[in-house]
């Protein structure tokens, strides 16, 4: 209702056709970190906790998503703000179901999906290779695959100074990689889609393209999430916003509202 | 936090709802909406895995060609690495410990490379299996797919090594005298035996090595014992010639030493079905059904825990 430039967005919808795609109940994630409790990281010490009886020997856990509760509806999108390390990624992966929730649940309409492809693609193989494993990996069916590689490469413009996408994917400047992963994850359309600062790679010239493909992505997938640290391009994209620090849900409301508290707060 | 003075209240939502009210479980209820990350059932998550099995056999691939990508001699290493290994092998068992034990040299040599190379097929596949979730939490965090997709690829990625050396046997197999014969089609249906047993394997350790990452250091030890207890520098049979026909039965029916056994009856001219021990056919299949099954329900009832650090 705040933006101006997405017609796209059905926000034309009444309040009694809200309806909900994502739920989340009192969710907590913990991540348990082997080997980084405090104290002497020694041999010795080791095996003296694994000798000595306690609950959970020689891990330390981190609460990285503290009790968050709240609805999202279809058709809106919804930005994740706050500082470094305050869970918005651990958030927007336990909405994904890749993280196992300590207790609490999400209840998605759907497979949610990630923005990007990086884990899945290795660096020792070819462009081209790679834009197929990546592909298969979002779950494309090979015909899928097949029928968008061209338009991947094109997109990615790695081909434009010579024909790079046969080289091993480590040749690459950081730019070209960062692009071509791009190309490969933004080519699948996606019911419930999250971004975690994808927005901005590669040079100038990508990045216009890369705004406009996510602008698409956002029309065709029902609700989208976007965590980002560049208060303009959530302006930009979201018509609200779940502000958290240290894991607790501090703010949710209209984009405005939540974006000017969160820069009284950071002080900017 | 210099600034304190934000009450820190949670403002919820605005927007006016019909559903106000209603819990969490009962709004999800009403809309569909299914819980995020759940596990699927049995047949569903087989119908799901059966929809990726592109993925599966690519990533295999991708696994096993990016491995020597560095080299300078490429992907040729696929051939000498096991070369290499059967000539350190010969070496030691075949020149300085003369473990041949009767065995003529046309027998004995064409028998220990056969056993090197089928057991570092299990070997291989059970350390890439330890490591499959716990060496690719990137991935688990990163993309949705049923999990036993990785345990499964990985042991296709040493099933297609192990394939470049069976060339590499076939030449040493033929150089000692054997030469092909109706028997080495038996190859087949020996291989997709120990496949099974191998995957079922690599699911289970998996499962194991996702929650407990030591698994890996472990490991090595425990298949070095099972490697040297399964005969396959010297025939059981005769290296225990004189024990008690239990405690041979025993050590034979030991699903390594069945699978290379059963690969040298294949193979090798002068290695007769004296060697095997009774229903080794029947032992092989059992094996490799209920590892597989038995490894893949295990692994299925943990889907939705994988990727917690």
């Amino acid at each position: 209702m705040a933006e101006p430039d997405t017609e796209q967005n059905p926000v034309d919808q009444t309040p009694e056709a809200l309806i909900p795609t994502v739920v989340a109940d009192e969710l907590h994630i913990v991540y348990r970190v082997h080997g980084a409790k405090t104290g002497k990281g020694s041999a010795t010490a080791a095996l003296s906790r694994i000798v000595k009886r306690g609950e959970e020997r020689g891990v330390r856990k981190v609460h990285a998503v503290r009790g968050v509760s709240f609805v999202a509806y279809r058709g809106e999108a919804v930005g994740l703000i706050g500082s470094n390390g305050s869970g918005k990624s651990t958030l927007l992966r336990a909405i994904a179901g890749l993280l196992p929730a300590e207790s609490g649940r999400v209840y998605t309409n759907g497979q949610p999906s990630l923005l990007g492809v990086n884990a899945a693609l290795m660096n020792d193989l070819t462009g081209e290779r790679n834009v197929i494993l990546g592909g298969l990996a979002m779950g494309m069916s090979r015909e899928q695959v097949r029928e968008r590689y061209q338009e991947i490469v094109d997109f990615s413009g790695i081909n434009e100074k010579g024909d790079f996408i046969t080289l091993p994917m480590r040749t690459y400047s950081s730019g070209m990689a960062a692009r071509l992963r791009f190309s490969i994850a933004a080519a699948k359309d996606h019911d419930v889609l999250m971004i975690d600062e994808a927005l901005a790679t590669g040079d100038r010239k990508f990045q216009v393209r890369s705004e406009q493909r996510i602008r698409e992505l956002r029309k065709s997938a029902g609700t989208v999430f976007l965590v980002s640290h560049n208060n303009k391009s959530i302006r930009d994209t979201c018509d609200r916003v779940l502000w958290l620090e240290r894991g607790e849900l501090r703010m949710d409301g209209p984009t405005e509202e939540v974006l000017k508290e969160y820069e009284k707060f950071t002080g900017k | 936090m210099s600034e304190t003075t934000h009450d820190g209240g949670v403002a919820v939502s605005p927007r006016p709802s019909p559903d106000e009210g209603l819990t969490a479980p009962q709004l999800a209820a009403k809309y569909g909406l299914t819980v995020s990350g759940a596990r699927p059932g049995l047949v569903d998550y087989v119908r799901q895995l059966w929809g990726r099995r592109h993925f599966i056999l690519a990533f295999s691939q991708a696994k096993l060609t990016a491995q020597y990508s560095q080299a300078k001699l490429g992907q040729l290493w696929q051939v000498a690495t096991p070369l290499l290994n059967a000539a350190v092998y010969f070496f030691i068992f075949g020149v300085i410990l003369k473990a041949s034990r009767g065995m003529s040299r046309d027998v004995y040599i064409p028998f220990l490379v056969t056993g090197v190379f089928v057991f570092t097929f299990t070997q291989s596949s059970i350390m890439a299996g330890v490591r499959a979730i716990s060496g690719n939490l990137g991935l688990v965090r990163a993309l949705h797919f049923p999990r036993a997709s990785l345990p499964i690829s990985f042991a296709l990625q040493q099933l297609q090594q192990l394939l470049f050396s069976m060339t590499v046997l076939f030449v040493i197999v033929i150089g000692f005298g054997s030469y092909p014969s109706l028997s080495w089609l038996l190859i087949l249906p020996i291989l997709l035996l120990q496949f099974l047993f191998n995957t079922g394997l690599a699911l289970i350790v998996a499962r194991m090595g996702a929650k407990t990452p030591d698994l890996a250091q472990l490991m090595p030890f425990i298949l070095r014992t099972w490697m040297y207890t399964s005969g396959v520098m010297f025939s059981i049979s005769k290296m225990m010639e004189g024990r008690s026909e239990v405690f041979i039965r025993f050590l034979q029916v030991n699903p390594a030493a069945i699978y290379m056994d059963l690969m040298r009856f294949a193979l090798i001219d002068g290695y007769g079905s004296s060697n095997l021990p009774p229903h080794v056919w029947a032992i092989a299949t059992f094996w490799a059904v209920v590892l597989f099954a038995g490894g893949f329900v295990y692994f299925w009832q943990a889907e939705e825990r994988y990727g917690r650090g």
